[in-house]
């Protein structure tokens, strides 16, 4: 849906720059904040990014890990949100889908992604 | 100090605080309005300011109306009456802005509801509807008994039943002012508006804000 262009003007002042350019498929080291009782510290969320939602500053994207005992975890993270510290891209991949749910079902050697050159 | 203004619903977004808090906004384009008429005790019986806002061809505007609208200066497609405290404040021709309201501030606003058109029971009251199984025809959004037999022999007043729904003047109450650009003549509220996009809305300080 068209958007009216003040909203865009608005948002434009919530959207930060900082931001590596990735795409889905990638993996990324998110470094969130964490409020520990009074106390902030920053935790990093490394795995590959399987969804990538652009819409303006609610733009999000979801980066799946695979944890201890082969769990997999997701995490979706609001990327302009002041919470999020930093992305960094870790490494490149080619893939042809633009969501990656097809991992789910994957582990181990089924779930590799070749690396995206130049 | 004048108690509200017109405005235009422009749509929703959300935005951060410093502390990380993600708000959900709607952006009001409000005014600037034009005071178009005082009304006064002795003439009208009640105090108010006339406010007119908005846009409008002057081919579109009628010969009575171009004359009422001579002495604001401006013509205006929407005319609507908002309270003050101080009618002596204002003279016919002032321009009001979002600058009457402060950052914080809880405000209502008065908006026009989506017509939904002839809504069944389901939507326009919140009937649960029938079963969905059990073999069930035709009883899925039904609304069920409306009364009784012989006694009343008849359907009580207020019986709630499907019908118009929507495109009534509703109010939302207690929501509050998170930023206001006096430049764009935008505010941003906490929270939905009634109403659809580009929609007339009308804001005012909140009849029953809780003093802090």
């Amino acid at each position: 849906m068209q958007q009216a262009p003040v909203i865009h003007e608005i948002e434009n002042e919530y959207l930060r720059k900082d931001v590596p350019e990735f795409r889905v498929g990638d993996t990324v080291r998110v470094s969130v904040k964490v409020v520990e009782g009074t106390r902030e510290r920053i935790q990093d969320f490394e795995g590959v990014v399987i969804r990538r939602r652009r819409m303006g500053v609610n733009e999000n994207f979801t980066v799946r890990r695979i944890a201890s005992h082969g769990i997999g975890v997701e995490r979706t993270f609001l990327l302009h949100s002041p919470r999020i510290d930093g992305v960094k891209l870790v490494r490149t991949g080619k893939v042809r889908q633009a969501n990656l749910y097809y991992l789910r079902g994957r582990t181990g050697k089924a779930a590799r992604i070749k690396e995206r050159r130049g | 100090m004048l108690n509200g203004i017109l405005g235009r619903k422009i749509g929703m977004t959300q935005i951060f605080t410093e502390k990380g808090e993600t708000i959900p906004v709607t952006v009001i384009e409000a005014g600037p309005c034009v005071v178009t008429q005082l009304r006064t005790k002795d003439k009208d019986g009640y105090e108010a300011v006339q406010l007119g806002f908005g846009e409008i061809k002057p081919r579109k505007v009628t010969k009575p109306i171009q004359g009422h609208l001579k002495a604001a200066g401006r013509l205006v497609r929407f005319m609507r009456e908002v309270k003050t405290t101080d009618l002596n404040a204002h003279t016919v021709g002032d321009v009001v802005n979002v600058d009457i309201f402060q950052l914080g501030e809880k405000i209502d606003v008065v908006g026009t509801s989506k017509g939904r058109g002839f809504a069944g029971v389901v939507k326009r009251h919140g009937f649960r509807g029938g079963p969905a199984t059990h073999g069930q025809s035709d009883r899925h959004r039904a609304p069920g008994s409306i009364g009784s037999g012989t006694t009343p022999g008849r359907v009580w007043k207020n019986m709630r039943m499907a019908g118009r729904m929507g495109n009534d003047r509703v109010t939302v109450q207690n929501l509050e002012v998170v930023k206001i650009d006096l430049e764009r003549h935008v505010i941003l509220v906490k929270g939905s508006v009634p109403g659809a996009k580009n929609g007339l809305v009308m804001v005012s300080r909140a009849a029953k804000a809780t003093k802090k």
